[in-house]
């Protein structure tokens, strides 16, 4: 039908929108980069290029010496172990805060439609748990997991767990943020469909939301699991065990061949668990 | 066969979204047990609107609704889910979870009989699978029990939809276009499948359909709708080529000119915009 008739695209009025926006783009690009003091001439004087240097030869070769790598194999082992049982903790946050504050789900939409209408109260108390899962899910993940790894270094003493605790935190946020979305996004058709058919929410969510979700949320939880493994190993800065404290201590004594042994080794575990993830999602 | 008990009485019924689009506007409505009942209209005439209101997914913005009795507005909750239950609706498309296999699709008409609880136990393994391989041999398709639904086709899985109509066994069906993504053969037979389901049981059944020679062929009682108002709430005999004709004309606001004018009671399925 007629919907697009060419008149109506011809009146589309003039917008100064694009103009401004072009305007502030280029503003906050010059500002920033005035402030963030960014100056490639530094890669090219004589002191730079020296500091340059010393860090990139330092670095060559690798320590791969069997001492050297028979002592990173526990830290190693340790920075998976932290990724593993923080992204689990932060499945175990994110999920159910996701859900509760997934707007389709908790007050907006076909689904709540019916059950709100003529209802304030019940309306009033939906809001209010809806709100109060969102800003949790903001709050966890406004602080990073480096403040949170610091924090619980302090509350639970040095080693593996405090940066379990901040990974599953700060990540349970981002997390749940994501879920959320990814529900909101899925077809709501065949949800009306088994609302119509009597099903409570819990039900609507297993036999509708989240089979439908499923793909996107495996994917999303694997790639974070990816970036807890990165996270987990530079949590170790602050205490927090993994390969982070050997990093600062390869560091501190400028052993710069060290730190690219360990950088290569966390490399090689991101590229393992990227594969890993592929074929998981290869599998759905 | 009709008994005198009504299914649904509906009162002076309003519908507005937003501010001011009216969808339904003062409709009454009357619809007996075991009745079997066609609505046609143009598209945008208001007929999902009614559906929806029908099957307790959204309330009146004025107006009552009784289904069986019972005063749609008082209920709530878990009262709401069983008055959901006794109705079954089978939707124009994508109402099913394309992802699970056609067995769990079928065996969701029961969700509003089993706890939370027991139904996910039966996403692992199935309740019932004697249950959802009788729906599925009715609607003739029994080998596809443990295929995944979205390997089927368009009409393999308005089936499916209507296995799940039989296992939730509901006093009343609706369905809402169910036959306007599927070939004309097809669309006849699974209309006539409906109608069988509810010859059987005596289940109410109240159908929308685009293509009026449907409409006309299998019911008794045909509503045409327009402008979220009844125009006419006739049996086929007595509807006239110009009745449809002004059911038809102009179908829509927007659009003054169409094509839906020209051939009202012929078996193209006038052209949906949703």
């Amino acid at each position: 039908m007629n919907l697009l008739a060419p008149s109506r695209i011809r009146q589309s009025p003039k917008s100064l929108f694009p103009y401004l926006f072009a305007g502030l783009f280029l503003l906050a690009f010059f500002d920033s980069w005035q402030r963030a003091g960014i100056d490639p001439k530094v890669f090219f004087e004589p002191r730079g290029q020296r500091a340059l240097g010393k860090f990139l030869t330092g670095m060559f070769p690798p320590d791969l010496s069997p001492a050297f790598l028979s002592l990173l194999f526990r830290p190693a082992l340790e920075t998976i172990q932290i990724s593993i049982l923080g992204t689990i903790i932060a499945v175990m946050i994110g999920f159910p805060l996701g859900l509760l504050g997934t707007n389709t789900m908790a007050v907006a939409g076909i689904l709540n439609e019916a059950e709100l209408q003529g209802a304030p109260l019940r309306r009033g108390l939906r809001y209010a748990v809806y709100f109060i899962a969102r800003g949790l899910l903001s709050l966890f993940r406004s602080i990073p997991e480096f403040v949170w790894a610091f924090m619980f270094v302090r509350a639970v003493g040095l080693g593996p767990f405090p940066g379990v605790l901040a990974i599953g935190l700060a990540y349970g946020g981002m997390l749940g943020k994501v879920y959320s979305e990814i529900f909101e996004g899925v077809n709501y058709r065949p949800l009306e469909a088994l609302q119509s058919l009597g099903a409570n929410k819990l039900q609507i969510f297993f036999y509708g939301w989240f089979p439908q979700a499923l793909p996107n949320f495996v994917s999303y939880t694997l790639y974070r699991w990816e970036c807890a493994v990165r996270a987990s190993a530079i949590l170790g800065l602050v205490g927090a065990g993994g390969l982070g404290q050997q990093i600062e201590i390869s560091m501190r004594m400028f052993n710069f061949n060290e730190v690219l042994t360990i950088l290569i080794i966390l490399f090689l575990m991101v590229a393992a668990v990227d594969y890993l993830s592929a074929k998981v999602r290869a599998m759905l | 066969m009709s008994s005198l008990k009504r299914q649904y009485h509906l009162e002076q019924v309003r519908k507005v979204f937003g501010r001011r689009q009216v969808a339904l506007d003062g409709v009454d409505l009357n619809i007996r047990q075991g009745e079997r009942v066609a609505l046609i209209g143009p598209s945008g005439a208001g007929k999902t609107t009614l559906f929806r209101l029908l099957n307790c997914t959204l309330r009146p913005t004025s107006g009552k609704i009784w289904i069986d009795g019972e005063d749609v507005e008082t209920l709530h909750g878990k009262q709401l889910r069983q008055a959901r239950r006794r109705i079954g609706t089978v939707y124009q498309q994508h109402n099913l979870i394309p992802r699970l296999k056609v067995i769990h699709n079928v065996l969701a008409g029961q969700l509003g009989r089993w706890s939370t609880l027991r139904s996910l136990a039966s996403l692992a393994k199935p309740h019932d699978g004697e249950l959802a391989h009788k729906a599925l041999d009715q609607v003739g398709i029994p080998e596809k029990l443990f295929d995944r639904t979205d390997e089927l086709s368009g009409g393999q899985q308005q089936r499916v939809a209507i296995a799940r109509v039989l296992v939730q066994d509901p006093e009343v069906v609706l369905a809402d276009e169910p036959v306007s993504s599927v070939d004309p053969t097809l669309a006849s037979t699974i209309v006539r499948l409906l109608i069988d389901i509810s010859r059987d049981t005596g289940k109410t059944l109240v159908v929308s359909l685009h293509s009026v020679d449907l409409a006309l062929a299998y019911f008794s009682r045909v509503i045409g709708i327009r402008n979220g108002t009844i125009a006419f709430d006739l049996s086929p005999e007595k509807i006239s080529d110009a009745m449809l004709e002004e059911l038809y004309a102009g179908s829509g606001r927007e659009d003054s000119n169409t094509e839906a004018t020209s051939e009202p009671a012929s078996s193209i399925a006038y052209p949906s915009i949703s």
